[in-house]
């Protein structure tokens, strides 16, 4: 980290509240949404949604509403299924339950889209798609995660309702009970998580042109147009290249528009298969209700301390409801893996699952895995409680510091510069937590009743190279003959400001007035491929990339300098667009008069150099950068009417070099804000058939400012180890916030008793159950606060993943074998081939990515047990535990911290 | 549906077009006379967003018929900022503020806040808010929006 002994830029811009780039368009009502965008011949789309949860498609009657005026045609799956779609996860691996863009013969959530209208205006479509005559024979829905557990299946061609799961059932009894059975303090915890509906202030929208012979322009709602064209190409079996994706503003994403979904990729392929432009532009009730929801989730922890309060082991079981099409199925392998590392935990373990349900599918919503710092934190507060230790000093014995550093946890993720108790000691230090126990002390002698919650987390941030779609950053600069500097980017600002924030980069780096320069993003054709906004991560990685790209496009403006002056390069400094050498006031030349020579005259350029002024870089980050932060949230909670007032919330965050406060601080306030939604406001319910209850943003309670305090920073800025020394702060706010906040209300509350179980949100209903003794939960209290033993669930109920039959097998297995991986990402099918020397098995894993030997396994009466290292996507050791049995192998495969996979075998066909 | 003619002026332009009787005044502007800077984002009158001013009162686009405008002055998002493009004071304020991420929500918030600050320049940071008890942000946390709102009030941000 230089930034600062810069021999450039005698400007800081990095650092600095620039005005950002973004905001002149956008405050004259110039700027240019999907819905804005207006093309000839352009007819419009309108869905036909299915208004039963569960059930099989007996007719679609079209008679009446193809009659009806401007209707161009109606299409079903039937006929959608003329151009083959693959759809797939973020991570690009196909959805394990395929989906079809339109319902196949069956619906499985109340809004499976049943039929798409083709009208010559949006009203037109709509009268027409309320007139489709839908007949469904209605089936028993499955609502909850409750009646995925022991209801029919919700996915006719599947064994079960487990959508996902990883997570080792034994490791329970056979490492973590015998710890905490010695353990002199027990917690446990549960938390109820409602379903979220994601809400961007701009709805789901989709334009798309044909042209030409198969190419396509598409203007969708997006976190990424390189990211969007990539998955459109992906799903159709097409190159990206004839995908051109333009989103030059999208209303705010926030995880929902990762990738496009059903009906935004129906909408490519109707304007194929209609040849011409189509457009769709979701409404408000389509969005809560048949938008990809996120969240509802449900977690029990229970965790082991010492007296001193020390934790000694820790043993939690999740799962989530992925709804009935996920954007990938899920079992949020990310709560667990997120969960400890930033603690001194000896032991953890967890059983973890996603289940199918007939309601809205699982979408992304900042900081996905949110729930680890939710149920660590409040449970660390009530073992607190408990134990009767201030939180904070709880915390101190905990939180591994940076003198500690690096430390690998339980769950094999390495921190070696994260900064959770530093944070935490310089927001102890700003906040006098004294003498506000002595003002709550004096309150609740009045009858009110303040609470002061804090939490830490850390947050993996600026992800590359693990993950398929998760990618570094390409960077293309260019000093034009007119002296403006011109950046290409692949990032994309869904309100994130990286015009603003990479400009500030190139203006600092390289010397030259943020005026003038000018960055273009929003469109696949503009730079090289990068995943947008999704993980935190433009600040860190486009950052880094920008950077770099600066520095080597400064450094050939000071070569080319130095040459046309005969100085040294030492010599030759860069400040607003003037290039100057030292001692030689008169060789000063504008960056235009350099650019001229660079292009018009390059015969006067060091011998052998390029012409132009430009430069290209792209970053490959480490594969993770660690953001931490502490929060602390002061709150009133009204115990007549139970209304929560947030008094006071400061960030104490360490989100490495802050290139605009501005932008940092937007990006946190914005996560809290969601935060609070979460634990005070915002639901989406649905009844026991399966309908969505919140319609509208009267029933789908959205903060409003007076919900939100004003909020406090305290920067740490430790630079991580990238360049520029960046981390990423999109999401943290989101994670950190929840925790924060129902700590403040417990704490609040902790006259009238514990929050035994939370269910979200703390309505001021479930808030007043807590002050007059009923259980928050609903369910029957329980009169002794005991913390039960946990109890790990059997993984899948049917079938099990059964400890290897001690049935004799049959065969030998010697050869190949067709394996199937069930990995957190999606299966994986490999061939397996194996060699067997009496009790002695070695062999090798092969897939187009490579190939792996293993040797030193053993197979006893056909089980077999062996070892493969693998490097991706992380370091780790694959422990196989597999039984044949006549012609097939199943079993199970430890992943170190990606939990145990299902895995199964067959001959090759 | 029935088709009416209305005469409209629209940030000071005159306008006479056709329209059906069910479109609402916000698809009117943005899809008959190509005001896009007007956002609907929820059209059940609840988010703000669509906020235009119609004869100088803030009203929300999605929830007037645009056939209830003949006859009226609107004044949209793209008629805030002077000819020769300098930002209204609201749109500065905001600008210096970091009062807005995406932009949807903004030319509603910018709109409400021109229409109380026009109806009395001496409104004070506690008016403003309470006008923006109509608005719906999910960028800000409205942070921005409140230290905009300061500033316009002549408080300390």
């Amino acid at each position: 980290m230089s930034f600062h002994a810069s021999s450039v830029g005698a400007t800081r811009y990095v650092g600095e509240r620039t005005p950002r780039k973004e905001d002149g368009r956008l405050l004259t009502g110039r700027g240019q949404f999907t819905d804005d965008v207006q093309l000839p011949g352009m007819m419009h789309v309108a869905y036909v949604r299915s208004p039963v949860a569960r059930g099989r498609i007996v007719s679609i009657g079209l008679d009446v509403a193809r009659e009806m005026p401007g209707v161009q045609a109606i299409y079903t799956q039937a006929d959608l299924a003329a151009i083959p779609v693959q759809m797939m996860s973020f991570f690009f691996t196909p959805i394990e339950s395929p989906v079809t863009l339109l319902a196949d013969g069956r619906v499985a959530c109340v809004g499976d889209p049943v039929c798409m209208v083709i009208a010559e205006s949006r009203a037109q479509a709509e009268d027409a798609a309320a007139l489709v005559e839908l007949e469904i024979e209605e089936e028993t829905a499955l609502v909850t995660i409750a009646d995925a557990r022991t209801g029919p299946l919700v996915h006719p061609d599947r064994d079960d309702n487990v959508a996902a799961e990883m997570g080792d059932a034994d490791m329970l009894e056979e490492v973590i009970q015998p710890l905490l059975d010695k353990a002199p303090h027990v917690v446990t915890h549960t938390i109820r998580h409602q379903r979220i509906a994601q809400s961007p202030m701009e709805c789901r929208a989709c334009v798309a042109s044909p042209e030409g012979s198969g190419e396509m322009t598409v203007w969708v709602g997006c976190q990424s147009p390189h990211l969007a064209a990539r998955y459109v190409a992906l799903v159709l079996g097409l190159p990206q290249e004839s995908i051109r994706v333009i989103a030059k503003d999208v209303g705010g994403g926030f995880g929902l528009k990762n990738i496009p979904w059903r009906e935004e990729v129906a909408v490519v392929v109707a304007a194929r298969l209609f040849g011409r432009p189509l457009k769709w532009i979701e409404d408000r009730y389509e969005a809560l209700t048949a938008s990809s929801h996120a969240r509802e989730q449900e977690v029990t922890l229970t965790i082991g301390l010492d007296e001193e309060g020390r934790l000694l082991a820790a043993w939690s079981d999740y799962a989530c409801n992925n709804g009935a099409w996920p954007m990938g199925e899920d079992a949020n392998i990310a709560v667990h893996m997120f969960m400890w590392p930033a603690h001194k935990l000896p032991a953890y373990g967890f059983v973890t699952r996603g289940w199918y349900t007939n309601t809205m599918g699982l979408g992304g919503y900042r900081g996905p895995w949110a729930m680890e710092s939710l149920i660590r934190e409040t449970t660390l507060d009530k073992a607190a409680r408990k134990l009767g230790i201030d939180p904070v000093e709880l915390r101190r014995r905990n939180l591994l510091y940076l003198p500690e550093q690096p430390v690998t946890s339980s769950m094999g993720i390495e921190v070696t510069d994260i900064t959770p108790g530093e944070c935490l000691e310089k927001l102890v230090a700003h906040v006098d937590i004294a003498a506000f126990r002595k003002e709550q002390a004096e309150a609740r002698k009045e009858g009110r009743y303040l609470g002061m919650g804090i939490a830490t987390y850390i947050e993996p941030t600026g992800s590359a190279g693990a993950m398929q779609p998760m990618t570094g950053e390409t960077v293309h600069l260019r000093i034009e003959p007119t002296g403006k500097v011109v950046a290409m980017l692949s990032t994309h600002s869904q309100g994130h400001g990286t015009a603003t924030t990479m400009a500030q980069v190139i203006a600092d780096r390289l010397g030259v007035a943020y005026e003038d320069i000018a960055v273009f993003e929003g469109d696949s054709a503009i730079g090289a491929f990068g995943p947008g906004a999704a993980g935190s991560r433009q600040g860190v990685i486009a950052g880094g990339a920008t950077w770099r790209a600066t520095e080597l496009l400064a450094e050939k403006v000071k070569a080319v300098a130095a040459h046309l002056s005969n100085a040294s390069v030492e010599a030759v400094t860069i400040a607003e667009g003037m290039v100057h050498v030292e001692g030689a006031p008169e060789m000063s030349r504008s960056l235009k008069e350099l650019a001229e020579i660079a292009y018009g005259d390059p015969a006067r350029l060091p011998e052998g150099m390029a012409s132009g002024l430009e430069a290209q870089f792209r970053y490959q980050p480490p594969p993770m950068t660690m953001t931490s932060a502490a929060h602390c949230c002061v709150v009133e909670v009204d115990a007549e009417t139970g209304f929560v007032k947030i008094l006071r919330w400061i960030s104490a965050e360490d989100c490495g070099t802050v290139i605009n406060p501005g932008v940092v601080e937007g990006q946190i306030a914005g996560g809290l804000a969601q935060a609070i939604g979460q634990v005070l406001l915002e639901e989406m319910p649905y009844d026991a058939r399966g309908n969505p209850l919140a319609a509208t943003f009267k029933d789908y309670l959205m903060p409003t400012m007076f919900d939100v305090p004003d909020f406090e920073y305290l920067h740490a800025n430790t630079p991580s180890q990238t360049i520029g020394g960046m981390r990423g702060v999109g999401e943290g706010g989101c994670i950190i916030g929840p925790p924060t906040l129902v700590n403040a209300i417990a704490d609040a509350l902790a006259p009238f008793g514990e929050i035994e179980e939370l269910t979200l949100p703390l309505t001021p209903a479930r808030i007043l159950d807590v002050i007059e003794q009923r259980d928050v939960s609903g369910r029957q209290a329980q009169p002794e606060k005991v913390a039960a033993a946990p109890v790990a669930a059997p993984l899948a109920p049917v079938p099990e993943v059964a400890e290897p039959a001690p049935a004799a097998p049959t065969g030998s297995v010697d050869g190949d074998w067709d394996m199937t991986l069930k990995a957190p990402m999606g299966g994986q099918t490999f061939l397996a081939h194996f060699d067997t020397d009496g009790a002695a098995l070695s062999g090798y894993l092969s897939a187009p990515e490579g190939r792996q030997e293993f040797s030193g396994g053993m197979i006893d009466n056909g089980r077999m047990k062996f070892e493969v290292k693998v490097d991706k996507p992380m370091k780790i050791t694959l422990k196989y535990d597999i039984q044949l049995d006549g012609d097939t192998i199943t079993g199970k495969c430890r992943m170190g911290m990606f939990g145990t996979a299902k895995v199964t075998a067959v001959r090759p066909s | 549906m029935s088709e009416h003619r209305i005469d409209i002026t629209v940030n000071g332009r005159r306008h006479t077009a056709t329209v059906e009787a069910r479109a609402s005044l916000g698809e009117f502007l943005r899809e008959g006379l190509g005001y896009t800077g007007t956002h609907l984002a929820c059209e059940h009158g609840v988010c703000g967003a669509c906020t235009v001013r119609v004869d100088g009162v803030a009203v929300r686009s999605c929830l007037m018929l645009a056939v209830q405008a003949d006859g009226c002055e609107i004044t949209t998002v793209e008629g805030l900022a002077a000819p020769d493009g300098t930002l209204h004071r609201v749109q500065q304020a905001l600008q210096d503020n970091f009062g807005l991420q995406c932009g949807f929500c903004t030319p509603g918030v910018a709109i409400t806040l021109a229409a109380v600050l026009d109806d009395d320049p001496a409104a004070t940071a506690q008016d403003m808010e309470a006008a923006m008890s109509g608005h719906v942000c999910r960028c800000t946390g409205y942070q921005g929006i409140r230290r905009a709102i300061r500033q316009l009030a002549g408080e300390a941000v």
